[in-house]
């Protein structure tokens, strides 16, 4: 696309134009009903301009946006299809050295001690309520290797294993009906994700991480894996459980991220 | 002949009123998807030298970027299946955008190059021109579905194929973002070159 050949005086444009964009001006405003139009579009832009409106750090926004988002979770329940299996990968994809990630750094990590460690089940459930580490992995296990997607976009493989969640759920007596599962953990994170994810096939208690017990940097004793939500959706550290229909928010999720967070 | 041009020009709607609000629809949301996405990029970057300064992103953190690249999607989608099907429907897309052959594209790829392609008559597009929003038609429909494949990589397991994973559907979107953002360029400076252009896309006229 080339420059256009100027043959007129510069200004021109505007100058051939003017007279035309007048005599449509004046026409326009003959009519009462589009002078009442221009007269509100105008005071409405001076409006605008007297409160000194910015859009990243408006209220009224950041209100619409939350709640936009909160659309975007529902539209992300309709999406969900149970039949849908996140892609397992081969043993020579597995990411090493697998990342760590957390709001805090490696040397804060919790120590859970194993011996005392007390898995707490509440809310809507009428079955076992407190699990040790050992009644755990008695429980049936599999494993999985799947992609680990962060909020951030990196992503990477890794292999997991432990007792599937829908099993301990059902072991545990909880209302599967219910609307959320709530998470708390050791090193005071929470999280919450639906009933729909909770009883999916690849939502795994996990207990182990690439065939040895769950590492500390990885959420010994427990963490709960779910290759079909964002990383900050798989708590790690777990101490506590709840079921329950009233929403239950997250640390992450209260500050601004997506709810469903699904992938 | 340029007086004559005008003169029909004023006369004239050359961009119905619809293409007028769909593109000016489009600049918004483009221009918000662009600076929202490029916060989210700076998060992990793909290309490690390769950040973008915070004064032109939008969002202020992750999080925030994050709630309006997933609220402003649904005016940029919206907006599109409204300027596509219009386009199909009135027949707007066969009449301005076609046909595009590469005798003529090579023609004015030449004509361009010795600075004799003219923009007099705003009504017709050159094939450059044709091209130009062809391609960025294609790319802005790229950019959704590798959008897609990156937010939803499980549940859409067709698309997470034909991106190849994943992590490629990343690049796909950042690619065609970098081809969005050089396309906007592009027609930026040729507006500035042809400000008739300009009333044109407001005035329709």
């Amino acid at each position: 696309m080339a420059i256009r050949k100027r043959n007129a005086q510069p200004g021109t444009t505007l100058a051939s134009h003017g007279d035309v964009i007048l005599k449509d001006a004046q026409r326009e405003l003959k009519d009462p009903a589009r002078r009442l139009l221009g007269k509100r579009i105008l005071s409405l832009g001076g409006l605008a301009l007297l409160s000194g409106c910015d859009l990243s750090t408006d209220k009224s926004v950041n209100t619409m946006l939350r709640k936009i988002s909160f659309f975007n979770d529902d539209v992300q329940a309709l999406l969900f299809d149970p039949k849908h299996m996140a892609p397992t990968y081969p043993e020579s994809m597995i990411t090493r050295p697998f990342p760590f990630n957390a709001f805090y750094d490696v040397d804060d990590v919790p120590e859970v001690d194993a011996a005392t460690y007390r898995l707490q089940v509440g809310g809507l459930a009428n079955g076992k309520r407190v699990w040790t580490l050992d009644e755990l992995h008695a429980l049936p296990q599999q494993d999985q290797i799947t992609r680990h997607i962060c909020i951030e976009g990196w992503s990477a493989i890794g292999r997991w294993g432990g007792v599937r969640f829908a099993d301990f759920l059902k072991r545990s007596g909880a209302d599967t009906t219910a609307r959320f599962v709530s998470l708390h953990c050791a090193d005071n994170y929470w999280t919450s994700i639906d009933m729909s994810t909770a009883l999916h096939a690849q939502t795994l208690l996990t207990l182990t991480y690439d065939g040895q017990v769950l590492p500390p940097k990885y959420g010994f004793p427990m963490k709960l894996r779910m290759p079909t939500k964002l990383g900050y959706k798989n708590p790690k550290h777990i101490v506590a459980i709840t079921v329950t229909n009233e929403y239950p928010g997250g640390y992450w999720e209260n500050q601004g991220y997506n709810w469903f967070g699904g992938s | 002949m340029a007086n004559n041009h005008e003169i029909a020009l004023s006369h004239t709607t050359i961009q119905p009123i619809w293409v007028r609000i769909t593109h000016w629809i489009n600049a918004l949301a483009v221009v918000l998807m662009v600076m929202s996405g490029w916060q989210v990029y700076d998060a992990s970057p793909i290309f490690p030298a390769l950040q973008f300064p915070p004064a032109i992103t939008l969002g202020g953190w992750l999080g925030g970027a994050l709630l309006w690249h997933f609220a402003v999607m649904w005016l940029l989608v919206a907006n599109f299946l409204v300027y596509v099907g219009l386009n199909l429907a009135s027949g707007r897309l066969r009449r301005k955008l076609l046909p595009l052959t590469f005798r003529s594209l090579f023609a004015d790829i030449v004509a361009a190059l010795r600075g004799r392609l003219t923009h007099g008559d705003l009504s017709v597009y050159n094939s450059i021109q044709k091209l130009a929003y062809l391609v960025v038609i294609v790319d802005i429909a790229l950019l959704v579905l590798s959008g897609l494949a990156v937010w939803k990589s499980v549940q859409f397991p067709l698309l997470r194929t034909l991106m190849d994973g994943y992590d490629n559907a990343r690049i796909v979107h950042f690619v065609c973002m970098s081809v969005l953002v050089a396309f906007f360029a592009v027609h930026v400076v040729m507006v500035a070159l042809v400000p008739r252009s300009l009333l044109l896309m407001i005035r329709g006229r």
